[in-house]
């Protein structure tokens, strides 16, 4: 019968979670008015603005999109769950280095978003402006950065800086898989 | 958003009889769950198709493809053989949406997606797709985004996929199941003109679930080419879009598919100007002369007159960009 409530397992920032749940609603609204996770925004409530964004088992989506009962047994990484205030994500630190927020209201939704994204190009995933899209090495120029990032809306404008602190994270890895490779 | 049940069956048999009395399927959720929550659409009971073992692809003996109704738009992008073989299929998979987008959308449900005609989505204005009966505000009303080929005077709205337009260009097919049996549907005749029941996007009977897209192989599809035209450069619906794939020996055109996106209620398969090019010079004045022809049927309004020469010019560019890549 419509209104019956679901079970929904999820593991929050590394922490197994249970609830009872309407099956209406989202993974961000469980997140943050079931489960008290605040490091997950909420923008549009319409897949337009990335604020919500989460990666769930290793990928970002848009929570707001996505029903909770959908997702019962996932594993959700929130920007609290990628590292602390001690501990900064490579990520999180390069977007502190490079000023890349404003208001901060994004800023959770970017990180995670970007995180996930460098993963998606070292995984060899084409864009709308790879050069050819057989080609399984991508070359992450700005270009690059921006069109990936493109669902990751900032009221602030603060977008140079944003690439900037990518790039600084990319670089690294680059640095690093470079070294491994010798 | 009015409250629903929610199953999620792990087995195709289970989700069509739970479908079969009331259900509406529910895949990425990334047009469904806008919809029940803008109100423009209710439902009884969602049935989960998330669990389905429906998120293969499989490489047919002939070298086609079979792409389970359940996988994501990322991974068709990023598919070996997706992005050799079919290469505009993945660039129109990559122009469309925004990385987590893609990640949580399905084949099954970007076929299915509805328009994104202003009035569809905002409840307040009468529209005959959401309200049969209604009337039609766009025909008055807001018309960049309008058809130009197909329309009728009770719905004037283009369908928004871009990974339809390649999918229009192949010969696909389209395998479903439904309360009465599996049957296979030619990619052209899923999606309908609007005629007097715009309120049907397509010829599935209710309780339809989509398996499979098969895609036959083309070997010249290697040179293919989706062009998208928008007004922004990223995360934006097409105003015109343009698939391609050219066959070019001796500088005749041997063989073309041509399809075309934003102009009409389907996928449009530009058959007249495929017709007009083959065994002809590969120019850019017959590449002209051939979408001319296909598009003498137009009938734009004042606000969407600008699709017809975009349409035209984007084709053009495509074919040529198409021709001189195969000079080598
Ligand atoms: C901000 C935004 C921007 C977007 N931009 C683009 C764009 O540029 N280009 C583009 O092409 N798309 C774009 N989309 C649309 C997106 O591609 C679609 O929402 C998506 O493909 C739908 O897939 P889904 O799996 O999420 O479907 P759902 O939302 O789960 O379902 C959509 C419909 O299909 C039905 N359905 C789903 N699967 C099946 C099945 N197997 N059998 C029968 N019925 C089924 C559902 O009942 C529902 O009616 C955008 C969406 C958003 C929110
Ligand atoms: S064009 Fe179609 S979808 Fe848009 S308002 Fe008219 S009837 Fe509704
Ligand atoms: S809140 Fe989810 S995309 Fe805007
Ligand atoms: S920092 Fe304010 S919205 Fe991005």
């Amino acid at each position: 019968m419509a209104g019956h409530e679901v079970s929904v397992r999820l593991t929050v920032d590394g922490t197994a979670r249970q609830v009872d749940l309407d099956p209406r609603v989202t993974v961000l609204d469980a997140l943050r008015d079931e489960l008290g996770v605040m490091s997950v925004k909420k923008g549009c409530d319409h897949g337009q603005c990335g604020a919500c964004t989460v990666i769930v088992d290793g990928r970002r989506i848009l929570s707001c999109l996505a029903l909770a009962a959908s997702y019962d047994g996932a594993d959700v990484t929130t920007a609290a769950g990628l590292g602390t205030t001690d501990h900064l994500n490579p990520m999180q630190q390069a977007f502190a280095d490079r000023d890349a927020l404003q208001c901060g209201y994004c800023t959770p939704g970017q990180v995670c978003s970007a995180v996930a994204m460098l993963e998606e190009a070292r995984a060899g995933m084409p864009s709308h402006v790879s050069p050819d899209v057989s080609d399984t090495t991508v070359d992450l120029t700005d270009a690059e950065v921006r069109e990936r990032m493109s669902g990751n809306l900032c009221r602030c404008g603060a977008y140079v800086n944003i690439v900037r602190a990518i790039q600084d994270v990319a670089g690294q890895d680059v640095a690093r898989a470079g070294g491994g490779a010798a | 958003m009015k409250p629903f049940a929610y199953e999620r069956p792990t087995t195709v048999e289970e989700a069509v009889a739970l479908a079969a009395d009331g259900g509406t399927y529910l895949a990425g959720g990334t047009n469904l769950v806008d919809h029940l929550r803008l109100g423009i659409r209710e439902a009884d009971r969602l049935v989960d198709l998330t669990r389905l073992p429906l998120d293969e692809i499989t490489e047919r003996a002939d070298g086609g493809l079979v792409i389970g109704s359940g996988v994501r738009n990322s991974d068709l992008a990023a598919h070996p053989l997706v992005r050799t073989r079919f290469p505009f299929v993945t660039q129109a998979l990559v122009a469309g949406a925004s990385g987590q987008l893609r990640n949580m959308a399905t084949t099954g449900g970007n076929l299915l997606q509805r328009t994104r005609c202003v009035y569809f989505q905002d409840p307040t204005t009468p529209c005959n797709k959401r309200e049969p009966g209604s009337g039609c505000s766009a025909v008055e009303g807001f018309g960049r985004y309008n058809a130009i080929l197909g329309a009728s005077e009770d719905c004037v709205a283009t369908h928004p996929s871009d990974l339809c337009v390649p999918l229009a260009a192949l010969d696909t097919e389209v395998v479903v199941v439904g309360p009465s049996g599996e049957r296979r549907i030619a990619f052209g005749d899923l999606h309908r003109l609007p005629g007097d029941r715009p309120d049907l996007d397509t010829t599935l009977d209710p309780g339809e679930l989509v398996l499979a897209v098969e895609v036959p192989p083309l070997d010249f599809a290697v040179r293919s080419r989706y062009r998208k035209v928008r007004e922004r450069a990223s995360y934006a619906f097409a105003l015109v879009s343009v698939a391609a794939a050219l066959d070019v020996h001796d500088g005749t055109v041997r063989d073309v598919r041509l399809a075309l996106g934003g102009v009409s209620h389907r996928p449009h398969r530009a058959r007249i100007a495929e017709e007009a090019l083959r065994g002809r010079p590969a120019t850019p004045d017959q590449f002209r002369s051939a979408i001319e022809a296909e598009l003498g049927a137009a009938s734009p309004g004042e606000h969407n007159a600008f699709k017809v020469p975009l349409v035209r010019n984007t084709v053009v560019d495509v074919l040529t960009g198409l021709t001189e890549g195969s000079a080598a």
